[in-house]
């Protein structure tokens, strides 16, 4: 155990040339924006002058080297600036808006997995049947419907026509505050609180959503479960287990889909990570105020402290999420040793 | 019943834990505890005083005189603070509900009296702010001192009025505010109604200031310290703004609404669905085909207004060669297919600005028709008296971020172009680069332009569109004559013998030289279900003062 503890440590300090490199290219990849971000937040009637005027608030008027310094300097003091377009600091709109975009991107995942997986072993054990074509329709409609248009029909028909759904109105109904701040995850932090009223709120609020984001990320997980076990099944080892006359929920799921879910979880991790950029459509549709939109919002006004900010937090996020994936192939396939790498 | 404190609306710290829940229900409002299962079944929440609007923007600052505040977080100045003085209201011929240009209301002034060189005001004895301390000429002295130092665009919309430095105001005493005037101008008095000239209680905004920030922008920035109509009572950026009732309302009536909940839903689609199913009761942002498909709808009040003093233009730039000449100008003009566009981009809401009969204009009235339509064998024949009959090529710009209204014009205009020999090329810019590109730097040679004044005067108008260098003359636009206009009509009084004749000559030559291509005057859509009376004003935002239930 202190072995891996130690290889984690390892892990994190490799990592942080990645974040060095991620503070200066997107410190760089900023300043390329095109646009000029004092006539844009000047307002409309502004002339010359208050131009410049705000150039100078801003900073802008000094060169690349000195404002790096001054913004490495921020950051060490934990400050990623104010945002303009949004007139709040990065920080605290980050940590705002990330929980909300993990929060729907999670229940995405669980319920796209919840649905993907199965499909995935069952399409895999009969190859050709019934049961494989319907996975296959399954995962292809779902990708091929754009996020959009799923969320303006599921809106329509639940929402408008039905009236079954909340107002799609962000994470909660107008009627409800949200709850005390303790993971920014309404979902548990209502639930710690004991607060039942706004977990269900919160949770109704959720389901249009996820389920959108779920039917977009089917696909690669059922494709990859199905592909995955069809190697594991035949593979020399099932073989074995069935010649040992092993029973075939054994053999399905304590030998071939152990060894089938390192590829699963891999693709995982991709699809996690596109999916949170990806989800800035969903999140337009449904007013939720996730990180995806901040981000857009952010690099069409220029706003400089916003994007690096969101590049940074990005960045460490999957410098975490890499690890977290890591140390879980070790979990599942203990072959796999950190000493490996 | 109520539980939250209005000072500090963007945390939560301050509220209890009894308000925690069903913030809607249980305060600020006298709604009885028993309404919330109503509330999810009934259709128009507006019975009960409350009343949830969706915008498709978002807004940044609660203190417009902040530098980046956006345009949506000007209803802030609007419905939280006051001003010396207001703009009346009139019923437009359509039965909807505007502000009166031509008419000055009292609002934190009781009177006032003007003379040559200065302004009187006497403000009202029994003013208060939201804190409950009077409103005095210090607190008026302090926030036009901030408006006019901090720069940025508050301080442009205060020298339009000819209001440029610190030292012409004065607190005579708790009562008695003086504006030392620079030139006479018609221009002052309603530049004091506009929404950047508010007062904001000084003693608040001093205990906030620090060294480094006298003007307290960082506590303004998140808590309004002002005397309006409403109160903030919820700030969640990015998400929604909160509005209570001020029930001590010295300003003016009390609004008849208790509560405005305000929503940022970004996706119009989802807006409409929200208006349509009655769960809102006023959409703003509504795209034209919207307006146009929902009007009529039962139950649905769809109210369009035409945005005064505001055209949407084509700009040919007289800094690129083939457009210096006025006969290239005027050929483009006749070439352009006005009435596919007015239907195509905008859907027939908005007025047209094409077709003029006129080529001396009979009234002042602006913007009016224009004195041009759809007539290729005239472009054609001018192009070729301009020594252009074998066409040229140009880019014709348009702003990404407005391609819903500029796409579908561009491609008309581009299909007529091409049939008297123009050959344009659609170059799309990005919206962070947009207003460098065509008002900064001002080196789009064919481009689409938006500018409207807030202030209502055709010399206005000329004087940031027409003269040049000003900010909206993308078109590099020079006449002398114009120049020379503009500047004696800017601060002359409507009434003035001289004016009329003036604005004429004005309208008469940027009709003939046509620098600017007319398209359509746009109109502000806003859908209501439920709600009744929104008045419409120039800065275009909400202003829930007047607005009342079905």
């Amino acid at each position: 155990m202190a072995g891996r503890g130690k290889t984690i440590a390892l892990r994190v300090a490799q990592s942080i040339p990645v974040v060095i490199g991620v503070i200066i290219v997107s410190f760089l990849l900023t300043r390329a924006l095109p646009g000029d971000p004092a006539v844009y937040f000047a307002g409309d009637a502004a002339d010359e002058a208050s131009i410049q005027q705000v150039r100078e608030a801003l900073g802008l008027d000094k060169s690349w080297p000195v404002q790096f310094a001054l913004y490495v300097g921020d950051l060490l003091r934990g400050d990623l600036g104010v945002s303009l377009t949004t007139g709040q600091p990065v920080l605290a709109e980050l940590s705002r808006r990330l929980p909300a975009s993990l929060e729907l991107t999670l229940t995405a995942l669980i319920l796209s997995c919840a649905v993907a997986v199965p499909l995935g072993v069952m399409a895999a054990t009969r190859p050709g049947s019934w049961r494989d074509h319907l996975c296959r329709v399954v995962v292809t409609a779902g990708v091929s419907l754009p996020t959009f248009f799923t969320s303006i029909l599921l809106i329509y028909i639940f929402y408008y026509f039905l009236g079954v759904s909340p107002s799609p109105l962000g994470r909660l109904d107008f009627m409800f505050l949200e709850p005390d701040r303790i993971t920014g995850f309404y979902l548990i932090d209502s639930a710690l609180v004991g607060d039942w009223e706004t977990f269900v709120a919160t949770a109704n609020q959720l389901i249009l959503p996820a389920v959108t984001l779920a039917l977009f990320t089917m696909a690669p997980i059922a494709r990859m479960t199905r592909a995955a076990m069809l190697q594991a099944l035949s593979s020399d080892y099932v073989r074995t287990a069935r010649a040992a006359g092993l029973t075939t929920r054994k053999v399905l799921y304590g030998y071939a889909f152990r060894n089938a879910l390192l590829p699963v979880v891999t693709t995982l991790g991709m699809v996690f990570s596109f999916t949170l950029g990806a989800n800035v459509l969903v999140e337009k549709v449904f007013a939720w105020p996730g990180i995806g939109s901040y981000a857009i919002e952010a690099l069409v006004a220029s706003d400089y402290a916003a994007v690096q900010g969101f590049v940074l937090a990005m960045a460490l996020l999957f410098v975490a999420l890499n690890l977290v994936i890591d140390i879980s192939y070790s979990l599942i396939d203990p072959r796999i040793g950190f000493d490996a790498k | 019943m109520t539980k939250i404190k209005t000072d500090s609306p963007t945390g939560n710290p301050q509220m209890t834990q009894l308000s925690r829940r069903k913030f809607l229900t249980t305060s600020g409002v006298a709604i009885g505890a028993g309404m919330l299962p109503f509330l999810k079944a009934m259709p128009a929440q507006a019975a009960n005083g409350v009343v949830v609007a969706v915008m498709g923007q978002t807004i940044n600052s609660l203190d417009i005189h902040r530098s980046g505040t956006n345009r949506p977080s000007y209803q802030v100045a609007v419905n939280v603070y006051d001003r010396l003085v207001t703009f009346g209201t009139k019923t437009l011929p359509d039965g909807g509900i505007s502000y009166d240009y031509s008419v000055i209301e009292p609002e934190i002034a009781e009177s006032w009296e003007i003379t040559p060189t200065e302004m009187i005001f006497k403000l009202r004895p029994d003013g208060k702010f939201h804190d409950g301390t009077p409103i005095t000429a210090a607190d008026v002295k302090w926030s036009f001192d901030r408006a006019v130092t901090l720069g940025g665009f508050p301080g442009v919309q205060m020298k339009a009025g000819s209001l440029e430095s610190p030292d012409q105001f004065e607190a005579v005493d708790d009562l008695t505010f003086k504006i030392k005037l620079i030139r006479p101008s018609k221009l002052t008095l309603p530049d004091l109604a506009v929404p950047v000239a508010i007062v904001i209680n000084s003693k608040v905004a001093a205990a906030n200031a620090t060294a480094d920030d006298p003007w307290a922008t960082e506590y303004l920035h998140t808590t309004p310290a002002g005397s309006g109509a409403f109160k903030v009572a919820r700030w969640n950026p990015g998400e929604q703004l909160v509005y209570d009732v001020n029930a001590d309302y010295t300003s003016g009536p009390v609004p008849a609404v208790k509560r405005v909940i305000l929503r940022e839903v970004p996706s119009s689609a989802t807006r409409r669905a929200l208006l349509e199913r009655g769960d809102v009761q006023l959409s703003f942002d509504m795209p034209n085909k919207d307006a146009l498909e929902l009007a009529g709808m039962d139950g649905l009040e769809i109210q369009t207004t035409p945005v005064e003093n505001a055209i949407y233009c084509l700009c040919p730039n007289l800094a690129f060669e083939p457009f210096k000449d006025k006969r290239v100008r005027q050929a483009i003009a006749y070439s352009v297919p006005y009435a596919e566009i007015f239907q195509a981009s905008a859907y027939g809401r908005g007025e047209p600005m094409w077709g003029g009969t006129e080529a001396s204009p009979s009234t002042i009235a602006w913007p009016q028709k224009f004195p041009y339509d759809t007539d290729l064998d005239k472009a054609k024949a001018l192009l070729v008296e301009a020594g252009y009959g074998d066409g040229f090529e140009v880019p014709l710009s348009i702003d990404l971020s407005q391609s819903d209204w500029m796409e579908p014009a561009a491609l008309l205009i581009q299909e007529n172009l091409a049939k008297i020999g123009i050959t344009a090329t659609i170059d799309k810019i990005p919206g962070a680069n947009w207003r460098t590109a065509s008002l900064v730097e001002k080196r789009l040679p064919l481009a689409l332009e938006t500018f409207g004044g807030w202030l209502n005067y055709p010399c206005y108008y000329f004087f940031w569109a027409y003269q040049d260098g000003h900010l909206f003359n993308s078109s590099n636009y020079r006449n002398d004559e114009v120049e020379a206009l503009t500047d004696e009509n800017l601060h002359m009084e409507v009434d003035n013998p001289e004016y009329a004749p003036k604005i004429t000559r004005m309208i008469e030559i940027v009709w003939d030289e046509v620098p600017r291509i007319a398209l359509w005057q746009p109109a502000l859509n806003v859908g209501m279900n439920g709600v009744t009376d929104l008045e419409y004003w120039f800065h275009r935002q909400l202003d829930a003062r007047n607005l009342k239930e079905v």
